[in-house]
């Protein structure tokens, strides 16, 4: 019997005043490991992802969270659950450790050490403003913060969209020892030289629909040539 | 009372004043001559309009329910105002409708419930009248500064629901600091009061011929008036609008100042 994935989308379409930005969308999202959502600009990534903690509601069709429409979950509780990581960090006012307490305002010192820790930051940041992170250190905050609720999965928003090439890297070697610990992770970018390090299973959207094999194909050769263009890397063709 | 009737000749000379204004308008071709004469008939015409009106409202003979209807006519009045300088607030009209009676009920309560005042015409239509008068302005205050600070903050209002927060604490902090700056200019200007400028009521009861610390007191009263009634039309605001601006299952919807993500 085939393991339940992670997410499932059956039929969604997702119109924005009077523009389709999913049109049709049918997927499954495996429940281990990270899998990429590639795509140009455009595409509809960013929204599909909104649409998996309920940021966004499908204007058709049901997106399930483990086997159960998310229709159907609080979705101050699937939030929770689901955590996500936009593509500019936004810290609140305050110290690192104010950020993270909004998360979770009862959590002891240990947690928020222990979530820093998982972001690969040190827990001197705690007494740190956040206002004066850099970019890097506030998008890992920002991780951080989502940590501290624990979440099952992590919606990642093109988090490295607004790094330098050295805190992009240092984010995505978190993003692959969260995920080789055992916390799954969907992630979108643009960037196809990213989605070759990061992913272990690759989602590509076209024009607000998942790419059938010819354009994924397409997609891919264009600018991704060489060994990432193998077929079997992920089930999103 | 009479030295306070300047008659049809002083209204009359006042005109000098509209024409000194027209007269600037042609020498700096600002080309408001137009406007300024037809916003001078139209006020002269409107208040004349409403003077009568108030000479049969304010009659002791006549019965207090026609000045109850009139402060219906301006809550309804100030709605439409709210929406003619807020057009971008959604369900603006209703919102200000509940604010406006919630406050005014509230601060008629105190005048007349209280017996600070008899209720009367000539009591009960000035006294709505300034209440819901100043409302409006710090209603379009708050409720153009909600629409701006969560549309400007929406990445900050967002990661707070992303979090698992409900609506009503995500924008609290955005909410809280719209409302300040509404409420200032009120807690400004009656910190001012006296020292920069002599308000209306005041100046009316002295240049009617009133004692001028009878006519203090009066307005002191007006004033605290007029500063619980704006807090309660902000607060009203606040909590209504914002209610409009997020679905029930906590989403922030997308908002005129802003577009969402992409």
């Amino acid at each position: 019997m085939p393991a339940t994935p992670l997410f499932e989308l059956v039929g969604v379409s997702l119109t924005i005043d009077d523009a389709t930005i999913l049109d049709d969308v049918t997927l499954s999202v495996p429940d281990t490991g990270i899998t990429v959502l590639l795509g140009p600009s455009g595409a509809g990534k960013s929204m599909l992802l909104r649409l998996l903690n309920r940021l966004e509601v499908p204007t058709a069709g049901e997106v399930r969270f483990r086997g159960e429409p998310v229709s159907a979950i609080d979705p101050l509780t699937l939030r929770r659950r689901v955590g996500m990581v936009f593509q500019r960090p936004a810290p609140f006012p305050g110290t690192v450790r104010d950020n993270l307490l909004v998360a979770d305002p009862g959590a002891a010192e240990d947690h928020l050490a222990a979530a820093l820790r998982d972001a690969r930051l040190d827990a001197r940041f705690l007494d740190r403003s956040a206002d004066d992170l850099s970019g890097g250190e506030a998008q890992r905050m920002c991780l951080a913060r989502t940590l501290v609720t624990d979440p099952e999965v992590l919606l990642m928003d093109e988090p490295t969209a607004a790094l330098d090439p050295d805190a992009r890297h240092r984010l995505e070697r978190t993003a692959r020892s969260l995920a080789d610990g055992g916390r799954p992770l969907v992630w979108v970018t643009h960037d196809l030289e990213q989605a070759r390090r990061l992913a272990d299973d690759v989602i590509v959207l076209v024009r607000g629909r998942v790419a059938d094999d010819d354009e994924r194909a397409r997609f891919l050769a264009d600018e991704w040539s060489d060994a990432a263009a193998d077929p079997e890397d992920g089930p999103g063709g | 009372m009479d030295d306070a009737a300047i008659g049809w000749g002083g209204l009359a000379l006042s005109l000098i004043l509209v024409a000194v204004a027209v007269g600037l308008s042609v020498w700096q071709g600002l080309r408001l001559e137009r406007d300024m004469l037809w916003a001078s008939g139209r006020a002269l015409v409107q208040l004349l309009a409403v003077g009568y009106l108030l000479v049969f409202i304010v009659d002791d003979d006549t019965p207090v329910a026609w000045a109850w209807a009139w402060v219906v006519v301006m809550l309804g009045v100030a709605a439409v105002t709210v929406r003619r300088r807020a057009p971008e607030v959604p369900d603006v009209v209703r919102l200000t409708l509940v604010a406006t009676s919630g406050s005014a009920l509230l601060s008629l309560f105190v005048v007349f419930g209280l017996g600070i005042y008899p209720i009367v015409g000539r009591a009960v239509v000035p006294i709505a009248g300034m209440m819901i008068g100043n409302s409006i302005g710090s209603i379009v205050v708050a409720s153009r500064r909600i629409l701006a600070e969560l549309a400007d903050r929406r990445a900050e209002v967002e990661a707070r629901l992303a979090l698992g927060q409900p609506w009503q604490q995500a924008s609290k902090p955005f909410v809280r600091s719209a409302l300040r700056t509404a409420l200032t200019s009120q807690i400004e200007s009656t910190k001012a009061v006296g020292l920069v400028f002599l308000p209306g009521a005041m100046t009316g009861l002295i240049l009617a011929g009133a004692d001028p610390v009878d006519a203090v007191l009066v307005q002191a009263a007006v004033m605290y008036l007029i500063l619980g009634c704006v807090a309660t039309n902000v607060v009203v605001i606040g909590l209504g609008l914002t209610r409009q601006l997020f679905t029930p299952d906590h989403r922030l919807m997308r908002l005129a100042r802003t577009g969402g993500p992409g």
